[in-house]
């Protein structure tokens, strides 16, 4: 008796535990909210970081917080110091921290544990709890399309080159969504891909670039964080698409266009949500529709005629006509990866590991 | 003067400054060194007190903030120590920042693929490891330096940057965590091969302090202690004396490597708990500086790398109160230590301004 006394009483307790977990976070006033924001590297790299900084700022102006409600760490790197950095913010008393790197998921979880009475938002992860912690990321494939038109339209080669951080899905999705708008407008053109292994390195990501260009491409893209595959371009007085943010003035002669993220747009709604008191564990993957992503203004180096295949695509996708991944699509092995009349879920999109059947890894 | 290029100004080793001379001179640093880094806070639009306090708040001001600061205060210090063992000899190990990564590098092994082991077993295997990888990089160039009179500092730099990117081919490569989608990373380590936490803090504090004190005793009271300072006078001093300079250069720069290689195995398995190309992250260069700050005495060194540690998390601190930039914060830093390290030369040196007839004389 004692015994199912016991276990009687650790049940209840255990969904006392849950129903608790499972509890909505209270409002917090719009004045006394602190948000802390970490970021991998510098404000001014004008690419990744300088991204989700326009968004944190966008999120400040449009809610009307104060400075000193915005607590920031910059160059926070992906080790014991990422703990370090979101231990302060939350003595700072932050109520919703944000970290933007990959490399912080770990700690994010860990910490979020800890805090439960704090709300972990992680960038571009995996992990997440029912709780306190979600990952958030968008459909940014939806603007490489864009681009890959401008790209495949302004080829002359037909060779396009593209400088990749790392073979992981994110990057071979938003390549491929890339390919996939090139042979839309130009079925002739062939993409050549050199993966460099980092995420940030001005010299690599320029000689891979000078690589591509020796082959014959003569337009450059890239998922990479600096500028410098457009300024390779340029030097040889050819093409390039960017990436993260309006690359034209880094290379005005070369840059058509690029797929641009306004983080703005999830930050300030989460945000929102815990000052209403309506935030939720749930994972944010948005759109073009929401406007999340899109591409930066078509440039005048861009060919005749581009903005009006962009205009039609763009408008497809933001009505939910189109989204890119719609079968049928053979990959450069192939095989049908999108079988016709199907097209792939979130699920699939996050976890493509196949190259189109125009792509070539040099 | 033939053979001798001419020098305008040089330095000469002193010992006649008086102790209160010593104190007032180190005092006055500290004031200058405030005072400066005031002005700079002011051109950046911010009240220097303010400033100042909320560093020490940043640092000091609550349980969490003591944690995170003796987290950097401990590879610090260890560094410091192993330094110092091959600093005392007049060899210029300037590859810790290797070593660390090498005993992290061995300690990840067990932790990542012995993790069922007991934690009697498992704890001791990775500290043992540590302690002979860094050793062993550490002995490396020492081999080469006794054999064959190699430049011992480019030499350690240089291993520096192997090491590292040893880390960057686990990482990208054999290590590399399939559970990450691809992104390079090496798993996180299992609970059981992270260094448990005592009051707060993990284990590694009461590593840190057990090698001071094996360090102390080593240098002061061992017989090997005694052969390093006399090595370290003078090589042929020592040859006269019927010590084997080679075997001892090989020994202390393995002991170096050693303690290096522990301050790595600690990093990584109590402060990240995974293996990263951040482990040493300038630690193995930040030491070199408090080890000459404490002049060398290990027991000066426990004060000088928690005020190292303090400046350090207190100017991640006021990056985000004041949202100054983290540049800017490495001048504030910066400023601090120079008037510091500029007193302690001029306490130990002498300038002396060489006169014009000296070029012919």
């Amino acid at each position: 008796m004692k015994k199912v006394l016991t276990l009687l009483l650790s049940l209840a307790l255990c969904i006392g535990l849950a129903a608790a977990a499972q509890a909505d976070f209270a409002p917090v006033p719009k004045d006394e909210i602190k948000v802390g924001v970490i970021y991998i590297g510098d404000v001014s790299d004008k690419g990744y970081t300088y991204a989700h900084h326009q968004g944190t700022l966008y999120m400040q102006q449009q809610l009307g917080l104060r400075d000193d409600q915005i607590i920031i760490k910059t160059n926070i790197s992906e080790d014991a110091s990422c703990e370090a950095a979101i231990r302060e913010c939350i003595e700072q008393g932050a109520n919703i921290i944000f970290g933007t790197s990959f490399g912080f998921m770990d700690y994010m979880e860990e910490l979020a544990a800890e805090y439960p009475n704090v709300i972990f938002s992680h960038c571009s992860g995996y992990k997440s709890n029912d709780t306190n912690f979600n990952n958030y990321f968008g459909r940014i494939y939806q603007a490489r399309f864009l681009t890959g038109l401008a790209a495949g339209l302004k080829t002359k080669t037909n060779k396009i080159g593209y400088v990749a951080a790392f073979k992981l899905p994110e990057v071979d999705g938003g390549l491929d969504a890339y390919a996939l708008g090139i042979k839309t407008v130009n079925p002739d053109a062939q993409i050549l891909v050199k993966y460099t292994n980092t995420w940030y390195d001005p010299t690599l990501e320029r000689q891979a670039a000078e690589a591509l260009l020796d082959a014959g491409c003569d337009v450059i893209g890239q998922h990479q964080d600096t500028a410098m595959p457009q300024i390779a371009a340029q030097d040889r007085g050819v093409w390039s698409t960017g990436y993260n943010a309006d690359m034209t003035e880094d290379a005005p002669k070369a840059h058509l266009t690029a797929p641009i993220w306004h983080w703005g747009v999830y930050v300030t709604a989460a945000v929102q949500q815990v000052i209403d008191g309506t935030w939720k564990p749930e994972n944010s993957f948005m759109g073009m529709a929401e406007g999340l992503v899109d591409i930066s203004p078509l440039s005048e180096n861009a060919a005749p005629g581009t903005a009006e295949v962009v205009t039609e695509y763009r408008a497809k996708i933001l009505a939910g006509e189109f989204d890119v991944f719609e079968g049928e699509i053979k990959d450069n092995e192939g095989n049908v990866v999108v079988p016709a009349g199907t097209k792939l879920d979130v699920a699939a999109i996050t976890s493509i590991a196949w190259l189109l059947d125009n792509v070539t890894v040099d | 003067m033939i053979g001798k290029p001419f020098a305008p100004v040089r330095a000469e080793r002193r010992t006649d400054v008086p102790l209160t001379t010593q104190i007032l001179a180190r005092g006055l640093a500290i004031a200058l060194a405030l005072l400066t880094g005031g002005l700079f806070i002011l051109m950046l639009g911010h009240s220097p007190q303010a400033v100042y306090a909320s560093m020490l708040t940043g640092a000091l001001g609550s349980a969490t903030a003591r944690v995170e600061m003796f987290k950097l205060a401990i590879p610090l210090l260890i560094t410091a120590l192993g330094i110092t063992l091959a600093f005392r000899m007049r060899f210029w190990n300037i590859g810790a920042e290797g070593q660390i990564c090498l005993g992290a590098i061995a300690a990840a092994y067990f932790a990542l693929y012995q993790p069922h082991w007991p934690a009697w077993l498992l704890f001791p295997a990775m500290f043992a490891a540590a302690a002979l990888a860094g050793g062993l990089w550490g002995a490396i160039p020492a081999w080469f330096k006794a054999r064959f009179g190699t430049n011992e500092t480019l030499f350690t730099l240089m291993m520096n940057y192997i090491a590292l990117y040893t880390i960057q081919f686990l990482r990208e490569g054999p290590w590399k965590n399939p559970q990450d989608m691809g992104f390079p990373k090496i798993a996180r380590f299992a609970k059981e091969a992270q260094l448990p936490r005592v009051l707060g803090l993990h284990a590694g504090w009461i590593a840190a302090l057990v090698l001071l004190a094996l360090v102390y005793v080593y240098l002061r009271y061992s017989k090997q202690g005694y052969e390093i300072s006399v090595v370290g006078e003078n090589e042929n001093t020592a040859r006269y004396a019927g010590m084997n300079v080679r075997r001892i250069i090989l020994r202390t720069m393995f002991l170096s490597g050693a303690v290096c290689g522990v301050a790595g195995m600690l990093q990584a398995t109590g402060a990240d708990r995974t293996l990263t190309d951040t482990v040493a992250g300038g630690v193995g260069f930040s030491a070199i500086t408090v080890a000459w700050l404490s002049h060398l005495h290990p027991l000066v060194m426990l004060p000088v790398s928690l005020l190292f540690a303090v400046l350090e998390k207190g100017s991640g601190f006021i990056e985000s109160v004041f949202g100054i930039s983290a540049a800017a914060a490495d001048v504030l830093q910066g400023i601090l230590l120079f008037f510091v390290l500029g007193c302690e030369f001029f306490i130990s040196f002498r300038l002396i301004v060489a006169r014009k007839e000296a070029r012919h004389g």
